[in-house]
């Protein structure tokens, strides 16, 4: 984890979140109409092909695409070349983060705020506290989970220009997507166009940014 | 359907998006058996999870059938008994409140009956949901992609339900936020060295995770649910707004926005925007075994810290060392008989719904039944016999003399009741020609059901009826509103899975997807 890549990390996040703050690089592409070139997406109906595909789209060398599909298909983390998230040591930070705050809220109020002699039990007893560690660390590991699964996931995003596209409305149902994003380095139109139709995809289409 | 023109309905159909489900399979797949094919013994063959040889399409239109076809009239029915019956625990909390504590059958002696009995019945009841969705998923059982979703909504339902009773319970309602870890007026902070203390911190976070675990995994089958309603309204095949009618046709209001459009919109803020992107899954997964890690162990301190509540007091009966384990068995034991019950009639009323949910999960939770019904039977033999063993005369009193024997203990009916609910019902499932009857296991489930609301009252209230002295000897007698009050809970409970069933999938749609044979990446199908 050097800092460039946490740089990106960050600069990413910044777009999904507040994209009017971020400079816009002029497009490469554009369309006639004048919009931006978002992508070009291709369509599969089976999953050994899209998984077929989607190795042929990695060992092409593009970085910025992705592959939609309505279930997480087993293996696909390598057939796209992802590498493994962040999400595991984050929420092994919040689960200490969690322990403390209860080491520092139980003892804090025992021992220093107001001390009470309960059934004249030691001051000094850690035992009585551990439920409460317990808990306060398995609660905020479940907040790290889930918000920052959904953070590092630029989510909740309401709009985005894959959704224009009408026949991407089956994606939860059964189809599967393949989309490659203009603003990758290897994107040509025609050429991108290509692999997508050689690695067996149908419906092949350009999708607009439009704001 | 009579206001859509015949070409329309055929439209609809055609193009695979009108909220209508797929033929049902009426014939078995096993001509002349009630054998639905997934209870082969052979350790060779792997029994299909989703029958009927459906593809993800059908899956999709079954599953979201549910939640977007027109209410049914039976539907309307059960909801509106279960509302009224939730509207009486609403009055006689309300009621509660404006009078005290004082209209429950509490006296100096037992000043814990009903309320907390109904606490821990219902919180227990809420672990089946949790071990579903967390401990089965940590062990690879994939046949709980067809009841996970039910079951850990259902948890959720059984949270806010124990929720209600120690909330109520405290006499003036507006001190509750004295459990919160704040100072109160005079600067006192709660005690922290009170299992009390830790039954607030360990419910509440259990509350919140199952929340969690349930909206996180139901985020891209809401997705579907907004993708299909975005859909209909493109292409234009959207039903009009039909407020339903007690008797005969729904009236249309055409001033009302169409259920899609309302559809697109909630769905659409409660799937956050998921596109089904593989970079999102591979860390949604992450997530997801993750929180099913953790979970696992909270689950199990959850019913333990509650019965700290008891186990740490210096009560016979209740101060004993095999309180928690004993607990988190009854909760499990108790919570799969409910998920059970309310799946069990489901398969019979929805079309499709035993493909989904086969004889073989029926069968498998039944053996789960038997081996925690098992476990708590053991739990309540060795729980008599260290009374015995441990030579304390008090303790000995407490379970011969308060619980068992009818000619001594005035609640010995209540012990019995437990004992033959809980530890004898379930041993027909020895036999696998009862493990594999819905009806068989539909009445053992309602026996759990009521023996583990008795276990609970018989471990309060038989365990504080008689104090040290034969002064302090008081028996304990419900109220008309004790009694509504916990009647009105299941009103609550059930309202809030008829709602459930209704609104939301009802069914982890990707979850199941994953389990059928077409989701491999290689051909070997």
């Amino acid at each position: 984890m050097d800092i460039k890549s946490l740089i990106n990390d960050a600069k990413s996040l910044g777009a999904d979140y507040f994209p009017m703050l971020m400079r816009k690089s002029a497009p490469k592409f554009v369309t006639e109409s004048g919009n931006a070139v978002y992508g070009i997406v291709a369509e599969f109906s089976e999953t050994p092909k899209v998984f077929s595909a989607a190795k042929k789209v990695r060992d092409a060398g593009y970085s910025k695409w992705d592959v939609h599909t309505p279930f997480p298909i087993h293996d696909m983390e390598e057939a796209m070349g992802i590498k493994t998230t962040k999400l595991p040591l984050m929420a092994g930070g919040a689960a200490i983060t969690g322990v403390c705050i209860a080491i520092v809220l139980q003892w804090g109020t025992s021992l220093v705020l107001y001390p009470t002699v309960v059934q004249g039990k030691p001051f000094e007893a850690w035992q009585p506290f551990v439920p409460i560690m317990f808990e306060l660390g398995i609660l905020l590991t479940a907040f790290m989970c889930i918000f920052g699964m959904l953070a590092l996931n630029g989510l909740p995003r309401f709009h985005h220009p894959l959704f224009s596209h009408e026949r991407f409305y089956r994606v939860g149902n059964d189809r599967f997507f393949i989309a490659i994003e203009a603003t990758d380095p290897n994107f040509d139109p025609i050429k991108t166009k290509k692999l997508l139709e050689e690695a067996g995809g149908t419906d092949i289409t350009l999708i607009e940014d439009v704001d | 359907m009579s206001d859509t023109h015949p070409d329309q309905t055929i439209a609809q159909q055609a193009s695979g998006i009108a909220s209508v489900q797929p033929v049902a399979r009426r014939q078995p797949i096993i001509p002349g058996t009630k054998d639905d094919g997934t209870l082969t013994e052979d350790p060779g063959l792997r029994a299909p999870l989703v029958l009927g040889d459906r593809s993800f399409g059908e899956i999709t239109d079954i599953v979201c059938g549910y939640a977007e076809a027109p209410m049914p009239k039976i539907w309307l029915t059960a909801f509106t008994i279960t509302a009224s019956i939730a509207a009486i625990a609403n009055a006689m909390i309300f009621y509660l409140i404006i009078t005290g504590v004082g209209v429950w059958g509490l006296n100096n002696q037992v000043d814990w009956a009903w309320d907390i009995t109904n606490f821990v019945f219902w919180i227990g009841i809420g672990h089946a949901g949790t071990l579903i969705s967390a401990i089965l998923c940590l062990l690879k059982q994939n046949w709980r992609t067809a009841v996970n979703r039910a079951a850990e909504a259902m948890t959720i339902f059984a949270v806010i339900c124990a929720g209600i009773f120690p909330g109520i319970h405290v006499g003036r309602v507006w001190m509750a936020w004295f459990l919160a870890p704040v100072p109160n007026a005079n600067g006192i902070w709660p005690n922290f060295r009170s299992p009390l203390l830790w039954d607030v911190f360990a419910v509440s976070t259990y509350a919140t995770v199952s929340v969690l675990f349930w909206y996180m995994g139901m985020i891209p089958d809401v997705a579907t649910l907004r993708d299909r309603a975005a859909l209909r309204l493109h292409k234009g095949v959207s039903r009009g707004f039909k407020m339903p009618m007690p008797l005969g046709n729904g009236l249309a209001l055409h001033f009302m926005p169409k259920p899609d459009q309302i559809r697109m919109f909630v769905y659409g803020v409660m799937a956050l925007g998921w596109r089904f992107s593989s970079r999102h899954w591979h860390r949604y997964e992450k997530a997801y075994l993750m929180l099913a890690g953790i979970a696992t162990p909270l689950v199990l301190s959850v019913h333990s810290i509650v019965s700290f509540d008891f186990a740490t007091s210096v009560v016979p009966g209740w101060h004993t060392t095999i309180f928690p384990p004993y607990f988190v068995a009854g909760a499990v034991f108790g919570g799969f008989a409910m998920v059970l019950w309310l799946l069990i009639p489901l398969r019979m009323v929805l079309p499709n719904f035993s493909d989904l949910l086969t004889l073989r999960h029926l069968e498998n939770m039944a053996k789960i039944i038997l081996l925690t019904g098992t476990m708590v039977g053991f739990a309540y033999s060795m729980e008599f016999f260290i009374a015995w063993y441990g030579a304390n005369e008090f303790e000995f009193a407490a379970f011969a003399n308060n619980r068992v024997n009818p000619a001594k203990a005035p609640y010995w009916w209540a012990y019995w009741t437990m004992i033959t609910c809980n530890v004898i019902f379930p041993q027909v499932f020895w036999f696998r020609k009862m493990r594999q009857s819905p009806l068989v296991i539909w009445i053992v489930a309602t026996a759990v059901t009521i023996g583990m609301w008795f276990e609970r009252f018989v471990i309060i209230v038989t365990s504080i009826h008689r104090a040290f002295l034969p002064g302090e000897w008081h028996m304990f007698f419900p109220t008309w509103v004790d009694i509504l009050t916990f009647v009105g809970s299941c009103g609550i409970f059930l309202t809030l899975f008829l709602l459930f069933l209704k609104f939301l999938p009802m069914f982890a749609l990707s979850e199941l997807k994953i389990v059928m044979p077409q989701s491999h990446t290689d051909d070997h199908h």
